[in-house]
């Protein structure tokens, strides 16, 4: 006889949450302040950065000097997984392509996230009344800001007060200083009607309010994607589960991928099954309330493959649009050399890891006549950082173009003592820009159950189905356009990135900014969304999505801070409710 | 030997390293130093990060250290070649006293699509040199071998026939960089002052007036 079993918990949770990013995070941190007992599941290891971070390590302590070649970020970035993951794959309708980059880790991709923190403005919550594309949501910028507000306070964030109509201001700790070709940016965008102001980041630039949070400010190594080890920026490790753990008795079970939902003749959820990465024991554990936070793709996937005679087509989708309306930024990419920064003066210019500028989006489509909805934003990068794989790549390229200090034009490559002195020349001298912009949540763009695998734990994959559309391809073109402009404003030559029509303009296949959300979206109409505008599932009143699925329409913003925002907002109405026993 | 038989003997696939080796004497000044700790470096392991990683890539360091890649001759060419593109200079070393070699004997291992351009390059070039001094690369006085390195270092004047040479000199020339760079003596040649906590004020003010952008300046 086989000893195969599944093994169930005897502790009933008021809460079981699965995941523990963003969403995750704040949904635990809240709830188990409120004093309900909370379980977390995570799908991958214990992260702590204070343990874990490669911080402050030089390139030379990295066999492949910090190439990518195990993580797509470089060796010293801090997420663990990837774009593949040995015995967990996922596949892509014909003709179709989406790259999905998954983190098993306690705090997700938070870990190594770019920490640049927008809020979604008034016309990104309604913007088929602004425009008459896509969906409004069921909520307003009115409904949202509070919670802005409060994570804001709570998280930690720079900027300045802008005015902007559709970027609104948070309440921000001073930016850091601008870097010098961060200003020269700045004067190319004054020449071409580019507004550059400066970044919003959630990086701690001044003590946080609360004196016990155990985070300490920015030291200014620039390495926010390693994971900061005195908790200096966001990540929902460090600054959310960690700190529910220690202060709020909630309780983390790691390596626990998740399964299913399970649930009740009524349809209600009572709990989930999980396997276990640590011993590869089945499991059950109860709960009153369950929340999804697994990330966009990872909470449909749960939610598709749960299914039973009261939700034949997977818990709480009586909609059918679980897993569709999968939406992700545009992203556009442009590089070159400034030959002003040449033979520069060294000084450290690391700075905070997230931004010190960004280009918000500036234009009225329908004043400048823009053959596309909605817009984009710029990130910028350049200066004296830490070489790493890849430094000094290519001088052949380049140091035949320009002449040294004494007027000398060399010829192009060489080598020997001459070929240092162009290495040092050129150092600093590199500068480069990328926009982010809207995609369209489209019910065509979808991921769902691939009828034909599963993954090494048994659990049926997801296959996406994901096409750009003119609206997104139009706007990278928008994009090579602006910044061949800024490019030349700067005085800058471009190095890289110049693309025409046969690629897109350049645009990023779909899933590659790692923006991806969508899959669960609220609204009001039980038929058209699974979720109600307190992102709880309109069939299952104990069941909430709080990751990247229940949003809408993104903007052309990041969508971290929504998350975070519309999770403390989904988690506070939980409260509510059980204090009035609804659920 | 001349050069016709060279190919035709390593035609029928049966060189060895070894062979080559044999003929390898290098003429003292510019010997290759050593640079098979790469080869030899299994307890370099002890040296491998472990916290904040995965196990799949733990043991994938370890096992990439216990392979070897280059053979001796290719790791002495490569030095010599290393330490031609990156010589000691009043301002810091030389490239194989970075260790260089070694850190192009992990990253082919690592980054396999670098091992056909890299020995096949290492080849051509020992071709190269054969078919005009009768001698490999690293058998070549000093003079000879920048003779062959000069026509293949720069490739707007490099002539056709060079071209696959000036394609595995810009590899060679790109891996010896990075391999230099990435190091605390490659640091502090190029006058990287970060990577330690500090607070970041901004852009110094000698900078800015130099730009013409003090007014700009914010934060």
């Amino acid at each position: 006889m086989s000893n195969f079993q599944i093994k169930k918990k005897p502790t009933v949770y008021d809460a079981i949450i699965v995941g523990s990013g963003a969403g995750g995070g704040m949904a635990g941190y809240v709830l188990s302040q409120a004093g309900l007992k909370v379980l977390m599941l995570e799908a991958g290891p214990f992260y702590d950065p204070k343990l874990h971070s490669f911080q402050m390590l030089p390139p030379w302590a990295s066999l492949r000097r910090g190439a990518g070649t195990t993580r797509a970020f470089g060796e010293f970035d801090a997420a663990m997984g990837g774009w593949q993951i040995d015995g967990e794959p996922y596949t892509a309708a014909e003709g179709t392509e989406f790259h999905w980059f998954r983190s098993h880790m306690l705090g997700g991709r938070t870990n190594h996230w770019g920490r640049i923190s927008l809020r979604f403005g008034p016309n990104d919550f309604k913007g088929k009344s602004y425009d008459g594309v896509g969906d409004d949501w069921p909520i307003s910028y009115d409904d949202v800001k509070p919670y802005y507000d409060k994570i804001d306070v709570m998280l930690g964030i720079y900027g300045t007060k802008e005015g902007l109509p559709n970027d609104p201001d948070g309440i921000f700790m001073k930016p850091p200083k601008p870097r010098l070709h961060e200003i020269l940016i700045k004067k190319a965008g004054q020449k071409i009607g580019v507004p550059v102001i400066p970044g919003r980041g959630s990086v701690l630039t001044e003590d946080l309010k609360d004196p016990n949070s155990g985070r300490q400010k920015c030291w200014y190594c620039g390495q926010c994607g390693r994971a900061c080890k005195i908790y200096g920026d966001f990540s929902s490790s460090s600054c959310l589960v960690i700190p529910a753990q220690t202060k709020h008795s909630l309780e983390l079970e790691c390596n626990a991928m998740v399964r299913e939902v399970l649930t009740d003749q009524n349809g209600q959820a009572t709990g989930v099954s999980y396997v276990s990465k640590d011993d590869g024991q089945e499991y059950q554990v109860m709960g009153k309330t369950v929340i999804l936070a697994a990330s966009a793709c990872s909470s449909a996937r749960i939610m598709l493959n749960s299914k039973s005679s009261r939700h034949p087509n997977g818990i709480g989708n009586g909609s059918g649009a679980v897993g569709k309306y999968l939406h992700d930024s545009t992203g556009v990419a442009m590089g070159g050399i400034m030959p002003s920064l040449l033979d520069r003066k060294r000084y450290n210019e690391d700075g905070v890891g997230s931004v010190h500028i960004l280009s918000p989006w500036w234009l009225d489509n329908k004043k400048a006549k823009l053959d596309f909805p909605r817009g984009y934003h710029i990130e910028y990068w350049g200066g004296m950082g830490d070489p790493a794989y890849g430094f000094g790549f290519g001088i052949q390229g380049i140091n035949g173009k320009y002449p040294t200090k004494d007027g000398q034009t060399k010829e192009a490559g060489g080598y020997g003592a001459s070929l240092k002195q162009d290495y040092r020349r050129f150092y600093g001298a590199n500068v480069g820009m990328a926009g982010r912009g809207t995609g369209l949540a489209l019910e065509s763009n979808y991921c769902e159950i691939d009828p034909n695998k599963v993954d090494k734990w048994g659990i049926p994959v997801l296959r996406f189905n994901y096409k750009w559309t003119d609206a997104e391809i139009l706007q990278a073109k928008h994009m090579q356009e602006t910044f061949q402009e800024m490019m030349k404003a700067m005085g800058a030559d471009i190095t890289w990135g110049i693309q025409g029509k046969e690629n897109n303009y350049g645009l990023e296949a779909p899933g590659r900014i790692i923006h991806e959300v969508g899959t669960v979206r609220m609204g009001d109409d039980p038929k058209k969304a699974p979720l109600n505008k307190w992102c709880q599932s309109h069939e299952v009143k104990n069941l909430f999505v709080t990751d990247g699925g229940p949003i809408v329409q993104q903007g052309d913003k990041n969508c971290t801070w929504t998350i975070l925002a519309l999770s403390m907002r989904t988690a506070e109405y939980i409260v509510e409710q059980k204090k009035q026993n609804n659920i | 030997m001349k050069r016709r038989d060279y190919l035709k003997f390593i035609g029928v696939g049966s060189i060895s390293a070894g062979l080559l080796l044999e003929s390898c004497k290098t003429d003292g000044s510019d010997a290759a130093p050593s640079t098979t700790d790469a080869a030899e470096a299994p307890e370099g392991a002890s040296d491998i990060i472990t916290a904040g990683r995965e196990q799949h890539e733990i043991d994938r360091d370890k096992r990439l250290l216990s392979e070897t890649f280059f053979n001796e001759h290719e790791m002495a060419t490569i030095a010599i070649l290393a330490d031609i593109i990156i010589p000691k200079d009043e301002v810091s070393g030389s490239a194989t006293e970075a260790e260089v070699p070694a850190f192009i004997e992990f990253i082919v291992k690592d980054l396999p699509e670098h091992q056909v351009p890299m020995r096949g390059g290492l080849r051509w070039l020992d071709l190269e040199c054969y078919g005009r001094f009768e001698k490999a690369f690293v058998d070549c006085t000093p003079g000879q071998r920048l003779q062959v390195v000069d026509d293949i270092a720069y490739p707007a004047k490099a002539k056709p026939e060079m071209s696959q040479g000036v394609t595995f000199f810009n590899k060679m020339r790109d891996l010896t960089a990075t391999g230099f760079y990435t190091t605390q003596m490659g640091w502090d040649d190029i006058g990287y002052k970060g990577n330690t906590p500090n607070t970041y004020t901004g852009v110094p003010d000698d900078v800015l007036e130099a730009f013409g952008v003090k007014d700009m300046n914010w934060g």
